[in-house]
């Protein structure tokens, strides 16, 4: 029965490589430029990051002589510069929580893990790009936002700020950052759960509903527990104001940096060991 | 001068082009999901240089042995080797086994040749390789278009691309034909052949005898997770065929009180006509010669494929849609 008719004629392939880590991130940094949501998340972030503080600061200049003395000492200059960074890390978080999810309700994942059976070099793969990406992305977007910010209350003599003043690099930086590991975080969280709802969900959960939630219990309990929250320790990262009840920058930074490093461990632990 | 012909063995083919030792081996392997037994202790060899079919109702387990092939799945004991080693222990596995899943496998927003890149710069293949491939599957036209804009059919060829984008030396492909056009299927069977014939070891699942009748040389047939058979199609038809005879004669009835004994039987549709099971042709022709009796008609009766095939799984076959939750667990994880 073998000697059929041939008319298929199967190009030979000469080279026979082998699955590294770099080659995984050039693979996974195609499937991530060659994706609209990533288009749409990035863009929507970028817009919000850098929106919001123009906005914010064209309100606050025109409405500056009504504002009370006490208004205008509870504004500051970073907060407005910083405004988009709290919005844009849902664009982002969403972004994360897709890069992998959208590989599990479509299929791909099973492509993608017979092309690199060992699985791991894929996620962390997936981690280098969205991250990197996401970094380089908000360093000129916080940048545009704070001098385009300044900009604007120059002209009205308000508010003024400059980029060397103490504090004011680390914030910019430190929002560029917090975005960047929330997005980890969400892609993370997203790997734990493989669906794009229960992704979304679970991030939202953490860091849109469990604070508020902390004002039900009792005030010293609420102060002992909330800085703990990745939404609160990983703010302190961009927050110029430190009080009693947060974290440092440092210290805040860090234990955002350890909620990552949490999410994205028990997310290999269950790639390599979850049948797909 | 005698003129000497060399017959190459498909192993030996194998070795020339360049594949080394390559088969599928699955040893006692076995597959739980919870208290669902879907792949029940199955040990078989997939062979080169022929095409070799996986048979076996749906729900039998043969999208699941594919994925404990592929390490996808992790067996719940036993083992399954493809060219020497575990899957996951491959240094450039696209080039060790080229796959075609019947679940869907491919982002829906991306195009075809961007999930082509994508798989194949995980190992270095070149993007020149990626057009080769949509140009030999006939998606050039579509290649940039979103492959969740597909049908069935051209799903199906993307799936083909991508199994061959390594040049593998096994190709394991699960209902290749699904959804295909006749023009897709012949051409389907025509490249399953031409890869055994490369050398390769094919191996295909398909629910449907008839078409591993037209492809397969050899058959694992499975039904409900257990080995049904592993034998070659030609073995597999007399294995389930009872050696039936049909005899006409003006003196059927005659004949008949003359074969019947303690392992005969014999059955008459129409008179004149005798179905002899038990007794081969030769044997019936001698007896009717000893006894001068006229014979029109002696044909040994060949069971179809399909046939064998029912005959075999008809005990196998999930009666209760309630447990054949083996292809449905697909749909509820996608």
């Amino acid at each position: 029965m073998s000697n059929a008719t041939v008319s298929v004629s199967i190009p030979r392939l000469t080279e026979r490589g082998r699955v590294t880590q770099a080659r995984v991130v050039l693979s996974e940094w195609t499937k991530f430029v060659s994706l609209r949501s990533t288009r749409w998340s990035l863009g929507v972030g970028s817009l919000l990051t850098i929106a919001f503080p123009i906005l914010f600061a064209v309100v606050t200049a025109s409405r500056w002589s009504h504002m009370s003395a006490g208004d205008r000492a509870g504004r500051h200059p970073l907060d407005i510069a910083l405004a988009g960074v709290n919005v844009a890390q849902l664009a982002i978080a969403v972004l994360g929580v897709l890069v992998i999810t959208g590989e599990y309700s479509t299929g791909m994942i099973r492509s993608s893990l017979i092309a690199v059976p060992k699985r791991l070099p894929v996620l962390w793969a997936k981690l280098a790009v969205f991250g990197t990406v996401s970094f380089v992305l908000m360093i000129p977007l916080v940048l545009i936002a704070f001098f385009a910010s300044q900009a604007i209350l120059s002209r009205h003599h308000i508010l003024q700020i400059s980029f060397g003043d103490p504090g004011v690099a680390r914030s910019l930086l430190g929002g560029a950052l917090f975005v960047t590991l929330v997005g980890i975080f969400a892609l993370g969280i997203g790997s734990i759960v493989r669906s794009t709802a229960g992704g979304i969900a679970t991030f939202a959960g953490v860091f849109f509903v469990l604070p508020p939630l902390m004002n039900v219990l009792p005030t010293n309990w609420n102060n002992a527990i909330s800085k703990y929250l990745p939404s609160d320790a990983g703010r302190q990262l961009f927050s110029l104001h430190h009080g009693a009840h947060s974290l440092s920058p440092l210290g805040g930074g860090l234990l955002m940096l350890g909620y990552c490093a949490v999410a994205v461990a028990v997310a290999a632990v269950l790639l390599v060991h979850r049948d797909t | 001068m005698e003129e000497t012909k060399f017959v190459l063995t498909a192993e030996a083919r194998a070795v020339i082009r360049g594949y080394g030792q390559i088969m599928i081996e699955a040893t006692k392997l076995t597959k739980d999901y919870g208290e669902k037994r879907a792949v029940n202790d199955i040990s078989f060899t997939v062979r080169p240089g022929i095409v070799t079919g996986f048979l076996g109702p749906n729900g039998s387990g043969k999208s699941t042995t594919m994925r404990l092939i592929l390490g996808l799945d992790a067996p719940t004991a036993g083992d399954v080797r493809v060219n020497g080693k575990h899957y996951r222990d491959h240094a450039s596995p696209l080039h060790e086994v080229g796959a075609l899943l019947e679940a869907r496998s491919v982002h829906t927003g991306r195009s075809a040749y961007n999930h082509l890149l994508a798989l194949a710069q995980t190992q270095g293949i070149p993007r020149r390789r990626v057009n080769e491939l949509i140009d030999l599957v006939g998606l050039h036209e579509v290649a940039r278009k979103r492959a969740g804009q597909f049908s069935l059919g051209m799903g199906q060829r993307l799936g083909i691309a991508t199994a061959l984008l390594g040049d593998p030396a096994t190709v394991m492909l699960d209902e290749p034909v699904n959804g295909l056009d006749p023009e897709g299927v012949h051409w389907i069977r025509n490249l399953l052949k031409q890869l055994a014939a490369e050398g390769r070891t094919v191996f295909v699942s398909s629910h449907l005898m008839s078409e591993m009748a037209l492809t397969a040389d050899h058959l694992i047939v499975i039904g409900r997770g257990r080995l049904i058979a592993d034998m070659s199609v030609d073995e597999f038809v007399q294995k389930a065929s009872g050696a039936l005879v049909r005899v006409r004669s003006p003196e059927a009835t005659r004949l008949r009180e003359l074969v019947l004994g303690p392992h005969v039987s014999v059955a008459s549709s129409e008179s004149g006509v005798i179905e002899v099971e038990g007794l081969t042709a030769e044997q019936i022709g001698e007896i009717a010669a000893s006894h001068k009796i006229v014979l029109h008609e002696l044909t040994p009766v060949q069971a179809s494929l399909e046939e064998a095939f029912m005959e075999l799984t008809r005990d196998e076959v999930e009666f209760k849609p309630v447990e054949s939750g083996v292809t449905e667990r697909e749909e509820l994880a996608a």
